[in-house]
């Protein structure tokens, strides 16, 4: 990327759309009490803020937003959501003045400290100032690699993300251990077996 | 001036169909509202590679229209299992 988009270039149009749409989308799951809309909802929430990172070039957190977000979560909610009713209660409808005055306080400061950020694409942020520019730098002789963030994470840091990989997939066969889903010998009925010898 | 006019129907599409996933009262106008909306985002993705000059993001909508598709499978099966244990329970 070299030099800065003006102010109304086609990105920023549709960054403006893109982040018009999730304000729009998250009013709407605040606002409707039908379980499974709001789960929908978060889908498409999902999806339009990894569309916001692809135009920002996070290529690989977008994509992990689609994957998570709009893929795993949405299974998950509706699994939960299918263990309770599908309506939420009418909401009570008592306001709570002290609990929006600390979101407004609370929102007001984070936007107080959004001032003190480095300017976007800033040479002399700090971000910029460590190892970040020798990656850059040396990226293009050391890995044949066109994508410097995956020269990164599958390369420089190669046994560190080789260990996230480890630890996520022994997460993910003990949950699956844990709840027996899909077992070969057909869980439900090999535990009862086993009660039953215990009973004896 | 084409990819803008395309992407300006790409997201007047997207709004409608966000009017259905908001307003459509089956549960299956919802499902069928995330997932063209997915389809959206990518043609959307698809775009933004052509305006900002690199096409190598359609590697990128591709796997996206991946995961659209597999996690409306997921969706959809999930909802049939559902009823078939609730038939067999």
């Amino acid at each position: 990327m070299s030099g800065f988009s003006p102010l109304m270039s086609p990105v920023v149009l549709i960054d403006l759309a893109l982040l018009t749409m999730l304000i729009l989308v998250a009013v709407a799951m605040l606002r409707s009490r039908h379980l499974f809309a709001v789960v929908m909802l978060s889908g498409i929430y999902s999806l339009l803020s990894a569309a916001f990172f692809v135009s920002l070039d996070a290529v690989d957190v977008a994509f992990t937003e689609a994957a998570v977000g709009a893929g795993i979560s949405t299974v998950l909610m509706l699994a939960g959501m299918l263990l309770t009713v599908r309506r939420e209660k009418p909401k009570t409808p008592g306001r709570a003045p002290v609990a929006l005055a600390v979101v407004l306080a609370m929102g007001a400061a984070l936007f107080y400290a959004t001032i003190d950020m480095p300017a976007f694409g800033d040479p002399q942020a700090p971000a910029n100032n460590y190892v970040g520019q020798e990656y850059v730098e040396r990226t293009a002789s050391e890995i044949p690699m066109p994508n410097i963030v995956t020269a990164v994470l599958a390369s420089y840091r190669g046994f560190d993300t080789m260990g996230e990989t480890m630890v996520i997939f022994t997460a993910g066969v003990a949950v699956l251990l844990l709840l027996g889903l899909g077992s070969v010998r057909g869980g439900r009925e090999v535990s009862d077996a086993k009660t039953k010898k215990r009973d004896d | 001036m084409m990819f803008g006019a395309v992407t300006a129907a790409i997201f007047v599409a997207m709004g409608l169909t966000l009017v259905r996933a908001f307003a459509g009262p089956s549960l299956y106008d919802r499902i069928l509202a995330g997932n063209s909306f997915g389809t959206k985002t990518v043609l959307l993705i698809g775009l933004m590679g052509f305006i900002t000059g690199r096409p190598d993001f359609l590697d990128i909508a591709l796997l996206y229209a991946l995961i659209n598709f597999a996690s409306t499978i997921a969706i959809l099966r999930f909802f049939s299992y559902r009823r078939s244990q609730e038939e067999a329970a």
